[in-house]
């Protein structure tokens, strides 16, 4: 009884607190954009318009179509080959909780590799080429010195960016993630259950957030560099380290500091231990355990594990909520250096001096 | 309107604008005058907030635009040099989206859009895509996109660069026009001299960051050439002998004009004389050649254009180099 009025203290000072953020952005003249007849014809503020503007740019974009077709491509491919591959598990096993509609987004047959791991491929891909030149080509085309002197904080121009890249790619994806819900409903004549659909959510939601990273880090190129060609090449290098190189020099400090095979329990530990935390660092090596981790249940730790670990444990599948449990710290992680290349290029742009072409 | 003093910007060792004190009252068309490099441009983007200032301090519309940027750019149109549109909207939704930043409902915008439009002449383009536009058009879509928003300051950095003279003419009597029929303040930059001179109220000289003279252009003449602002150029032809009065000797005549008041200098050079006074002698000078037994076959005054400053103080440049 003692806290109760603080609870409601709280709360109040939650309430005004959010309604001045949304105020702040204007989210309700957003949200009530739709009713045209509503009482009063409120404009869209500087920012939303903003964005609108930049949604337009990017759907309205070659780069985009192109990247679009595609995605749609490797999707309609790796769907095809996945429903071939679930029609026979389906004949084979035919049991209850064998999440035929996660197959369809991880399994393969061998030629195509699968669904996830495309999109694994081509996210970065995407999100590099929404942001790698969403400063300095307005910068180049002497519009950015024009948008600032109008009376907009500067931060609304890097914001409106990433909002608008993130808004593209998450439509894209849950109108992906649909579609193969809906060709799999046509191909198995099941609908999914409930924990399949979930899970598909939070694996499009988790993807967003994946090319959400690709996509800060371009932008933090291109607030850097002046030249697009040079800020895009910098984004690949940091992909290609990634995918290439970065396991490579993984490969070579672990074979140095490898145990010999009759090494103690806890030296073989510690090296699995070594290797795991060495990767931990790949943004791309984080999503794949996320992925693979939420699109098969059965998937129960990540990191090395000792027998002693594993005593007693049930083979079973993972509710949904011990599975996100598992890939929290990735997902924190994949999201912190979001942040932390968001806010990079926060603090670059902030302090620079605007200069029409130069 | 604009009130700055002392203000200084630093480029590491480079001090772009050092010290600048200037003052604009409301509906005054200034201009902004120096060679590539003066410190123009940063002048500008600090009244703006686009840039930091070191030092000094700098008010528009008694507004701070360091610590309120966002005020100051409500109230200032802002013209940069080269200005660059989104090469794939109209010149219409261009000026619609600079409206929306602006908060300016839609209806409300459009109208003024247009009539804007119509006013700088791009009525008939205004669904031409930017990309196709010239160089002439877009700078008045410039013109239109800084007047949208109803300034009550307009801000303009070298805005006739890259025109035609006809092009630049019709473009200098358009800013004169607006400014004098809504009362609009207008700062802008060149380094053209001509065009400054046909439209300025008053003048600024930029150099090296520094501020040599500012006032209109004839006290301009008088701040830079302190004493010899009139130069008057004289042309005799020598007496004939027929003549009953005996003409006096070149040097008598040196003498006697330089008893004039006012006469700074003389140079003789045959039978044409330059003569520099701090105030015009020409009837004092033609009676006197004509009294002395001269014929006079021309007299010339020559008053100061901002040619003539600009090039007084390059040469000054040129000699302390």
């Amino acid at each position: 009884m003692n806290y109760r009025p603080n609870k409601v203290m709280f709360t109040n000072f939650l309430k005004i607190g959010l309604s001045g953020l949304s105020e702040r952005i204007g989210f309700k003249r957003f949200l009530y954009l739709g009713k045209r007849e509503g009482p009063k014809k409120l404009p869209m503020t500087p920012f939303w318009e903003m964005v609108r503007k930049e949604i337009t740019d990017h759907i309205r974009n070659w780069r985009f179509i192109i990247l679009f077709a595609l995605i749609v491509l490797t999707c309609a491919g790796t769907l095809y080959t996945a429903l071939v591959n679930t029609h026979k598990t389906f004949s084979a096993s035919g049991a209850e909780d064998a999440f035929f509609f996660l197959h369809l987004f991880s399994s393969s047959n061998g030629t195509l590799p699968a669904f996830f791991v495309f999109i694994g491929f081509l996210g970065p891909l995407f999100g590099i080429s929404l942001g790698f030149d969403a400063i300095n080509s307005e910068q180049n085309r002497g519009t950015l010195s024009r948008i600032l002197a109008q009376p907009i904080p500067r931060d609304y121009v890097l914001t409106a960016k990433f909002v608008a890249g993130i808004a593209v790619i998450s439509v894209l994806f849950y109108v992906l993630s649909f579609l193969v819900i809906g060709a799999g409903l046509f191909a198995l004549g099941i609908p999914p259950t409930a924990e399949e659909f979930m899970r598909i959510m939070v694996y499009t939601l988790l993807s967003i957030v994946y090319v959400g990273f690709w996509l800060s880090i371009s932008i933090f190129f291109s607030v850097r560099f002046r030249q697009p060609a040079t800020s895009a090449l910098g984004c690949i290098a940091v992909w290609l380290f990634f995918t290439v190189f970065y396991p490579l020099i993984i490969k070579m400090v672990a074979s140095g500091v490898a145990p010999t095979q009759n090494a103690s329990p806890s030296a073989l530990y510690r090296y699995g231990q070594l290797k795991f935390y060495m990767a931990q660092v790949m943004p791309n090596e984080l999503f794949s355990e996320i992925t693979t981790t939420i699109l098969s249940p059965s998937i129960r730790s990540l990191g090395p594990l000792t027998m002693e670990q594993m005593m007693g444990a049930i083979p079973g599948n993972l509710p949904l909520g011990q599975s996100l449990l598992l890939v929290w710290p990735q997902f924190t992680g994949l999201v912190a250096i979001t942040l932390l290349f968001f806010l990079f290029s926060y603090v670059l742009f902030m302090k620079r001096e605007i200069r029409s072409r130069a | 309107m604009i009130a700055v003093k002392a203000l200084t910007k630093k480029y590491g060792d480079l001090t772009a604008v050092d010290g600048l004190t200037l003052s604009i009252g409301k509906g005054e068309i200034f201009g902004l005058l120096g060679p590539n490099g003066a410190g123009k441009s940063t002048t500008i983007l600090m009244l703006l907030g686009l840039t930091e200032i070191d030092s000094g301090s700098a008010k528009v519309c008694g507004i701070d635009p360091m610590r309120n940027p966002i005020e100051v750019k409500k109230r200032v149109g802002y013209l940069p040099e080269d200005v660059g549109f989104y090469n794939d909207l109209t010149g219409l939704q261009n000026l619609l989206f600079t409206a929306k930043l602006n908060n300016i409902p839609k209806d409300q915008a459009k109208q003024e859009a247009l009539r804007i439009l119509d006013e700088v002449g791009l009525l008939a383009e205004k669904d031409k895509m930017v990309g196709k536009y010239s160089k002439g058009m877009r700078q008045r879509l410039g013109l239109a996109d800084v007047l949208v928003k109803k300034p009550e300051v307009v801000i303009m950095d070298e805005p006739t660069q890259g025109l035609d003279p006809v092009g630049m003419k019709k473009f200098l009597q358009l800013i004169v026009r607006l400014s004098r029929t809504d009362g609009i303040t207008v700062l802008f930059s060149s380094h053209h001299l001509h065009q400054v001179q046909q439209v300025c109220d008053r003048v600024g000289i930029f150099v090296k960051g520094k501020l040599l003279a500012e006032g209109n252009i004839s006290s301009l003449a008088e701040q830079l050439f302190s004493k010899n602002t009139f130069t008057t150029e004289v042309g005799i032809v020598p007496p004939k002998k027929k003549r009953p009065q005996k003409p006096v000797s070149t040097a008598t005549l040196k003498l006697k004009m330089e008893e004039v008041l006012g006469v700074a200098r003389t140079v003789f050079k045959d039978c044409d004389i330059k003569v520099e006074s701090s105030r015009d002698v020409a009837p004092e000078l033609s009676s006197l050649v004509v009294n002395s037994g001269y014929g006079l076959s021309y007299l010339h005054k020559k008053k100061y254009g901002l040619d003539d400053i600009y090039d007084q103080y390059f040469q000054d440049e040129i000699n302390t180099k």
